[in-house]
């Protein structure tokens, strides 16, 4: 190729990764006002809460099984690994401590968040999306009903509110599960099992900032979830994509505001 | 009722849909707006209930400019409209019951009891009262349709929108429809807009027919005398002919160069 | 799916959710342990807090009696202020030791009371008097590689 073909090439190039840029920018900033003007218009979700309880119902209740059968395994695994690695330290006693702490601070946001995206947030988006593609958005808007007031919100608000919920029993389900393992299969001893872990997990500092991490990440995935639907292009192929970026978009989403807020809550805070 | 004054518009600036369309529908009637596909009468009718605003000229819908309304006044217009969407665009997860009670339960404050009443009303309007515990998913083309026609009418609407009412429907089905279109107009006394390019049937049932082609309007009449016109799109349009204005074959190369024959 | 099932399962599963919260809080934190309760404010200097910590556990005994409430530094007397809140239950007479002990080897540090034996107790606002100070590492190995080197000194003679 010529000199000249290489610097189009280029050009070429670096015009689409622009506009590649730009138009992401865009698309978050449509995002924020999209979920500025939904939760405005969230009086009809609060209102008639019948219509929130039954978006709980589909986001959460459904996602019941697999938060706690997964909480369930997460947690004997962590007493198996954990007890293999302490054990060589006479630590063995700590492995309450290690599993409660590990699944309160960590794994019990991150991985009930993960979860919830792909099960949930994937639906969600599913939904809204058909919706759009049917026509069904376009002839509540017809009927003079605003169709994020009545769809989106509900979802949303049902979305956030079973997060934390969830993260909580993945989190006791694991903990449980460790006891299992620890004390009923390999030997450690119950007392010292929920002694030491009642000394080391506190209430403000581990749970209470487990509990803001799952609320933050609720809000992520949820918003991501309805936003994808709504903005999806209603054809079969869309809606597809959509559901796609959701699951994808969530997860980084969880895993990004994970390492912030864990940097902002479990270092350099306490006072001495 | 409704009136287009010289309306252009397009979804981009490059490819305009409507140039300069116009036409006035009078209160009481029955309009058949018609077409090829492509043509620009579902745009029409989506800038007459005011999904779109118009480019250029006006469209005032129940008497007022369409590019004046705010959100509150958007909202009470379509209060008075009720549009059918082509394949009905039922809420598949709510019953048919739920369907036709939707806009009731939103816009008014009805107690339970008289809403059962007027969902059962407007159901026996389209003969579909039996089904009322149906799902969306159980019912047949036709049958959607209907319930999406009584879900249209719940509020009583002024002006009523078909968009492509009659595709792909049984020839019973068809007839129902086309007989429930005049009834519920006469019925209410209320103005509706048929956009279709079922030719036959629609002439049947209207009382006046606007004809579009790449986004004019080139030719308007009673049924009769659309049926008589001797303007050549309309004709070729009317009996269905292979050649005419609208040619058969898109665009292309010479066949015999398309087959590489030689001495071609 | 009718309504009264949806909102049967939403009930249990708001239930189950709360639940899985108090558990976590009672059984897995240290909610149940001595957080509320009356309490009544003591303070003592020390030469040196080494790693205490507010919130730092206050024992006697090795029983929980209280929690540090707060640490500040005297730029006077150049001394570690510190205030502790003891739970109203526990009376200690005015001449108790509080002293600056570790927990295991190398564990937190924590403040251990050692009561005295005069007849009347500390009330709210008193000061403690005798206090002992944390165990710095540093002087303590300087001071053995000191005493060793002296040792080996010694042996030479």
């Amino acid at each position: 190729m010529s000199l000249a073909q290489i610097r189009e090439h280029a050009r070429g190039r670096l015009e689409r990764l622009g506009n590649a840029v730009t138009s992401q920018v865009w698309r978050w900033g449509f995002a924020s006002r999209f979920l500025f003007y939904m939760v405005v218009h969230s009086g009809t979700a609060l209102r008639r809460f019948r219509l929130t309880v039954a978006e709980i119902y589909f986001a959460g209740v459904l996602s019941l099984i697999i938060i706690l059968v997964s909480g369930l395994f997460v947690g004997m695994v962590l007493a198996l690994q954990g007890y293999e690695t302490l054990q060589r330290f006479g630590a063995s006693e700590s492995l309450g401590v290690l599993v409660a702490l590990s699944l309160v601070r960590e794994l019990g946001p991150v991985v009930a968040g993960l979860l919830f995206a792909s099960r949930a947030g994937s639906a969600i988006t599913a939904e809204i999306g058909l919706m759009k593609a049917t026509e069904q958005i376009s002839a509540m808007e017809m009927m003079a009903v605003d169709p994020i007031a009545r769809v989106v919100a509900p979802r949303f608000w049902g979305g956030v509110l079973s997060m934390p919920l969830l993260a909580a029993l993945f989190s006791a389900m694991g903990i449980f599960g460790g006891y299992l393992v620890g004390v009923q299969l390999i030997g450690v001893d119950p007392g010292a099992f929920w002694s030491q872990m009642q000394a080391a997990v506190d209430l403000r500092n581990d749970i209470m900032n487990g509990v803001i991490k799952s609320v933050v990440f609720g809000v992520a995935v949820t918003w991501i979830a309805v936003f994808e639907g709504y903005d999806a292009v209603p054809t079969a192929e869309g809606v597809s994509r959509a559901t796609t970026r959701t699951v994808v978009t969530s997860s980084l989403a969880i895993l990004a505001l994970d390492f912030v807020l864990t940097a902002l809550m479990f270092t350099g805070g306490k006072s001495a | 009722m409704v009136q287009i004054q010289n309306v252009a518009f397009g979804y981009d600036a490059a490819r305009p849909v409507l140039r300069d369309v116009s036409l006035s529908i009078p209160r009481g009637s029955v309009i058949g707006i018609m077409g090829q596909s492509g043509c620009g009468k579902t745009t029409l009718l989506r800038i007459i209930a005011a999904q779109y605003l118009p480019t250029a000229g006006t469209a005032r819908v129940l008497d007022v400019p369409t590019s004046e309304l705010d959100r509150e006044g958007l909202y009470r217009m379509r209060r008075r409209m009720g549009m059918l969407f082509q394949f009905g665009a039922l809420f598949t997860d709510m019953s048919v019951y739920e369907n036709v009670a939707f806009p009731l339960r939103e816009h008014t404050e009805l107690p339970d009891d008289l809403i059962h009443d007027l969902v059962m009303l407007k159901l026996e309007a389209v003969g579909l009262r039996g089904a009322a515990q149906l799902m969306p998913a159980e019912l047949s083309g036709g049958m959607a349709r209907r319930v999406a026609l009584a879900r249209c009418i719940a509020l009583d609407p002024q002006l009523i929108l078909y968009d492509e009412p009659f595709t792909g429907l049984d020839p019973i089905s068809f007839g129902v429809i086309v007989r429930l279109i005049r009834e519920l107009n006469d019925s209410l006394g209320a103005t509706s807009i048929i956009v279709t390019h079922d030719v036959q049937e629609a002439l049947g049932v209207v009382d006046y027919v606007y004809f579009m082609a790449a986004g004019r309007v080139i030719a308007q009449g009673a049924p009769d005398a659309i049926r008589a016109s001797e303007e050549p799109f309309v004709r070729q349009f009317v009996n269905g002919a292979l050649e005419g204005p609208v040619a058969f074959h898109y665009p292309a190369q010479e066949y015999g160069a398309e087959l590489e024959l030689e001495g071609s | 799916m009718n309504r009264a099932t949806i909102d049967l399962w939403v009930g249990i599963f708001v239930v189950l959710g709360i639940g899985a919260l108090l558990f976590l809080a009672m059984k897995v934190g240290n909610l149940a342990t001595f957080s509320t309760g009356e309490t009544y404010n003591v303070h003592a200097r020390f030469v040196n807090i080494g790693g205490l910590k507010i919130r730092a556990p206050i024992k006697s005994a090795g029983v929980v009696v209280g929690r540090v409430a707060d640490i500040r530094f005297d730029n006077e007397s150049y001394e570690a202020l510190v205030s502790m809140n003891l739970d109203q239950h526990y009376q200690f007479p005015r001449d108790t030791t509080a002293k600056i002990l570790t927990s295991g080897i190398l564990g937190e540090q924590y403040v251990g009371l050692e009561a005295g034996g005069d007849g009347v107790m500390l009330k709210h606002g008193d000061r403690v008097r005798l206090t002992q100070s944390a165990v710095v590492l540093e002087n303590l190995i300087s001071q053995f590689l000191f005493s060793k080197a002296a040792e080996t000194k010694d042996e030479k003679k």
